[in-house]
């Protein structure tokens, strides 16, 4: 036999490479389409720079937190905690500002945060659900006796706890995993109560002033008058995790696990190590996502992002990801969440008020998967009449 | 021609040169089929030879490509299973298609259920189902509980109650054997003459050529979607249809180079699972083909899966070359040791990702620069296998779902390969596929045992971990553990065959000193009286 040749779609005629052509943009063009219809519909006041400029604005947060959602819905899971996390972020962000850490110090907490909720939903996902309520308990009982009886037994104390709570665990549960859509549905609840309990129900407003402030705005000179450094962030990493997703061996056994997860396991992937990471390093990116939100309102709020996780596991899906897992890129989901902010942004330029902008987004929500799942018909068409022709 | 043939004949059913294809696949390319009213027609043929495809097509599920249908000389052409089963046409699958958590009477009246205005009359439903049930001689079968308290065995004659329900023509039963105990296959049988005699027009599907024998009158064969043989049951030898369905002699499809025994490379001493196996010992050595020979459920799939470190191991030694103790799959593929899956849909291979993501699976090193993982590097390390196994695809980047099964299960296999492994365990490698697909994977098994015949020919990706791997050509021969259900192709292949029975493994013995009346006998458990 000859041999065989290299295309993704193999170009029969012009219109399947027309096709096939259609399919690699798909998103792209429907962002395109309703950026040149309010384009058309209001002239310079929607294609003026500096309102391009704020639309990447109005995309950093949610955007941020749809990449590490992206690697989370290729693998098969879902993760409805994103807005929770994001505001328990914005929190301990301010807490730690206040405790008088450094900006720096404050921004990693406010990250480690976010890969710690990522830590103890993958544990739970894989079935170490016992394992994590031994942790919290053991975090609860030194945090209560601090005060009491001294570091020395409330450390003490703490490792009595944990040790009791694992062995009961071991002994009764010992491995169970938990669909993701559970967990993260749990999460969304407890996480967002853990932030308004440790901010009182309230605001917390940092003491003074400091440069995570101005991460949401243009400063004066250098890169970051041409974008803001969220923007920017966004951008890196963007890069850096479609990079990982399609060259690095993580990267291409998360796609494995999201398409077959039995099959990844007999080829060898560690499954369960890998969804654990999967789970720190993608709501490590919500946690990402708190620290530009925190800087976007100056404070943290313990009632923010109200039903963000909605809104990023829509833009992973605009951009052409499967719910059942195995498919899904960080260029689609970047396009995805770039056609909300351009809807939302049009809407109410054009004065139309919110109801309109839900009505519009809730559609294309739906219109961009059928357009999808119609895509991958005729992709898989393409394919059949060329196997035919053979 | 066609018009004088079907008025002349009592033919119930007919089917006339009917196509479809799936893809690259060409699943029917041509079959007749005739069955006659009151009539047993027995449908033979090895997996993946277009039974179901042929029944899909009856049933309204599939729409062919070409061809022409007639039901009792009226043409038909059903648009979807719906159509069919209003022409009487009804289908009892292997996988029984009851709604568990209803009764008895609404799963025998599902979508036939009397109304009146927008409401159900119960007591219709009830005396309809209860007449069904009565034609089909189980009138015992209490109407109100819920399937899933029934066994397998009066769960298909609720189907079967459905399909008379209805008021079904044709009736066409899909490996309806499988599932059964004997003594419910002996009711079965009564119940499907019964059916005939009420001139009912039977289709039986089943590879088990000794039932075929017993139940049918008539009989099609079908060999990579062609019909290729029918006649009359009690005129024809099995071995005659034996020939039919595999389509060449045997010897030719199973080649046997000469093999020389080398060093233990899988050594398993009193293996206990979770529940299956029960205390198995086998020792494996390079060069050398191992079946194991096993009714479904004996545990065979069980025992490999917990050789590989898919399913825990409970106690017992497994040894892969100097590596005791169990170890994870990952561990396995380092050591040196691959698996095939029985199921390769589920568990065998990512059927939407491409060939090169699925060949490259096991081990995503050396495919770029700096440790990375390049679609390039996956395509050019997936070539070779492809050329030299060789699978038939328009390009390594191409999605698995749109291989032939037979291809797919190439790309299964060549996985193994790819990761340059030392004990390749099978399990079931041929089940499903086409005749041509089987015989290049009983030459692949052979030249891998042979050693010398195979060489890597990536030229340098191969070799287990940690080991520098030699350059493409002569290799050391490799190990082979196959399980498979088919013993021609266990005898043919193997230098060794082991039975297994309720979890237990007998001992190994060369295939001279065994046959297939002595497999059976000891897979059964009545092997020591022999």
């Amino acid at each position: 036999m000859s041999e065989p040749t290299v295309q993704t779609l193999p170009a029969a005629g012009n219109r399947s490479h027309v096709a096939a052509l259609f399919g690699q943009l798909g998103p792209l063009v429907g962002l395109l389409f309703v950026w040149l219809l309010f384009a058309l519909l209001m002239g310079h006041d929607f294609v003026k720079w500096d309102n391009q400029r704020l639309m990447l604005l109005q995309t950093a947060v949610v955007g941020t937190a749809a990449i590490g959602a992206t690697l989370i819905i290729i693998s098969g899971g879902i993760d409805l905690s994103v807005g929770s996390t994001i505001a328990l972020g914005t929190v301990v962000v301010a807490l730690l500002l206040n405790a008088g850490l450094s900006p720096l110090l404050a921004a990693l907490g406010g990250i480690g945060a976010g890969m710690m909720c990522g830590a103890a939903v993958g544990a739970i996902v894989i079935g170490y659900i016992g394992r994590v309520a031994a942790m919290i308990v053991a975090a609860l009982t030194v945090l209560w006796l601090w005060e009491a009886i001294g570091p020395v037994l409330a450390v003490l104390a703490a490792a009595a706890a944990f040790g009791a709570v694992l062995a009961f665990s071991e002994l009764v549960v010992k491995q169970v995993p938990i669909a993701p859509f559970i967990v993260t549905l749990g999460m969304w609840g407890a996480l967002r109560g853990t932030a308004k309990g440790l901010g009182n129900n309230q605001p917390v407003y940092p003491e003074g002033v400091t440069w995570l402030n101005e991460l949401m705005t243009n400063s004066a000179g250098g890169l970051g008058s041409v974008l803001a450094p969220g923007v920017w962030i966004l951008i890196v990493l963007a890069v850096v995790m479609a990079g990982v997703l399609r060259y690095t061996r993580f990267g291409r056994h998360i796609f494995a696990i999201g398409s077959n997860e039995q099959t990844a396991r007999l080829c060898g992937i560690q499954v369960e190590r890998t969804k654990l990471f999967i789970y720190i390093i993608g709501i490590g990116c919500a946690g990402m996502a708190a620290l530009l939100q925190f800087a976007y309102l100056s404070m943290g709020d313990p009632t923010t992002a109200e039903g963000y996780e909605l809104r990023v596991i829509a833009a992973v899906v605009i951009g052409g990801a499967s719910l059942a897992g195995g498919e899904g890129s960080i260029r689609g989901t970047m396009v995805g969440a770039l056609i909300m902010t351009v809807v939302d942004n049009g809407c109410t330029k054009l004065g139309l008020e919110n109801w309109v902008q839900e009505i519009v987004t809730g559609a294309i929500i739906v219109v961009a998967v059928a357009l999808d799942r119609l895509r991958h018909r005729r992709a898989a068409t393409a394919i059949r009449r060329e196997a035919r022709e053979e | 021609m066609i018009g004088t043939s079907k008025e002349n004949e009592p033919v119930s059913l007919r089917m006339e040169g009917v196509r479809k294809h799936f893809g690259a696949t060409v699943a029917l390319d041509g079959v007749d089929l005739k069955v006659r009213s009151g009539e047993i027609h027995a449908l033979i043929g090895e997996n993946g030879a277009g039974k179901s495809t042929l029944m899909k097509v009856l049933t309204g599920a599939h729409q062919p490509d070409d061809g022409c249908m007639w039901l009792d000389g009226e043409p038909y052409w059903p648009r979807s299973p719906a159509d069919g089963r209003s022409a009487g046409v009804a289908m009892i699958y292997q996988e029984l298609s009851l709604a568990q958590h209803l009764s008895v009477a609404e799963n025998i009246m599902l979508g036939l259920e009397p109304t009146r205005g927008p409401f159900v009359k119960w007591g219709e439903i009830r005396r309809l189902a209860a007449g069904a049930l009565g034609q089909v001689g189980r009138p015992d079968i209490p109407l109100d509980i819920p399937v899933s308290r029934l066994s397998v065995a009066e769960q298909q004659l609720v189907e079967v109650a459905r399909s008379v329900a209805i008021g079904c023509r044709v009736l066409v039963l899909d490996e309806p054997t499988s599932s059964l105990a004997k003594k419910d296959i002996r009711k079965l049988f009564e119940l499907v003459r019964r059916l005939k005699a009420e001139g009912l027009a039977i289709v039986y599907i089943s590879h088990v050529l000794e039932e075929v024998h017993e139940i049918s009158d008539t009989f099609t064969v079908l060999r990579d979607g062609l019909s290729v043989g029918e006649g009359v049951t009690a005129t024809t030898g099995v071995h005659d249809i034996i020939t039919m369905m595999v389509g060449r002699e045997l010897d030719e499809l199973y080649p046997r180079s000469h093999r020389v025994a080398g060093e233990v490379v899988l050594e398993v001493d009193g293996l206990d699972g979770l529940g299956l196996p029960a205390s198995a010992s086998l020792v494996l050595r390079r060069g050398e083909v191992l079946g194991i020979a096993g009714l479904v459920g004996s545990g065979r799939t069980e025992l490999l899966r917990a050789i590989f470190g898919l399913d825990p191991v409970v106690r017992g030694e497994v040894k892969v070359a100097h590596f005791t103790g169990p170890a994870s799959p990952s561990r396995r593929w380092a050591q040196g040791a691959g698996m095939v899956s029985e199921d390769r849909n589920r568990e065998g291979l990512a059927i939407n990702l491409s060939l090169a993501d699925n060949l490259t699976m096991p081990r995503l090193k050396g495919l770029g620069p700096y440790g990375l993982v390049t679609p390039s590097g996956q395509a050019r390390a997936s070539r070779p296998w492809i050329d030299r196994i060789p699978i038939k695809c328009l390009s390594p980047m191409q999605p698995l779902s749109d291989l032939s099964g037979g291809n797919q299960q190439k790309v299964a296999i060549a996985r193994l390969l790819y990761a340059d492994v030392d004990v390749l365990l099978l399990d079931e490698p041929t089940r499903g596929i086409d005749v041509g697909s089987k015989a290049q994977i009983y030459k692949l098994i052979d030249e891998l045992t042979a050693g010398g015949g195979i060489g890597d020919p990536t030229g340098g990706a191969g070799g287990p971990i940690g080991e520098t791997s030699d350059p493409a050509g002569e290799r050391p021969p490799k190990a082979v553990l196959i399980i498979s259900s088919y013993l021609p192709e266990l005898l043919g292949m193997c230098d060794r065959v082991a039975v297994m029975c309720r979890g237990r493994l007998g001992e190994a013995r060369s295939v001279d000193e065994i046959d297939e009346r002595q497999i059976m006998l000891e897979a059964t458990g009545s092997g020591e009286a022999a």
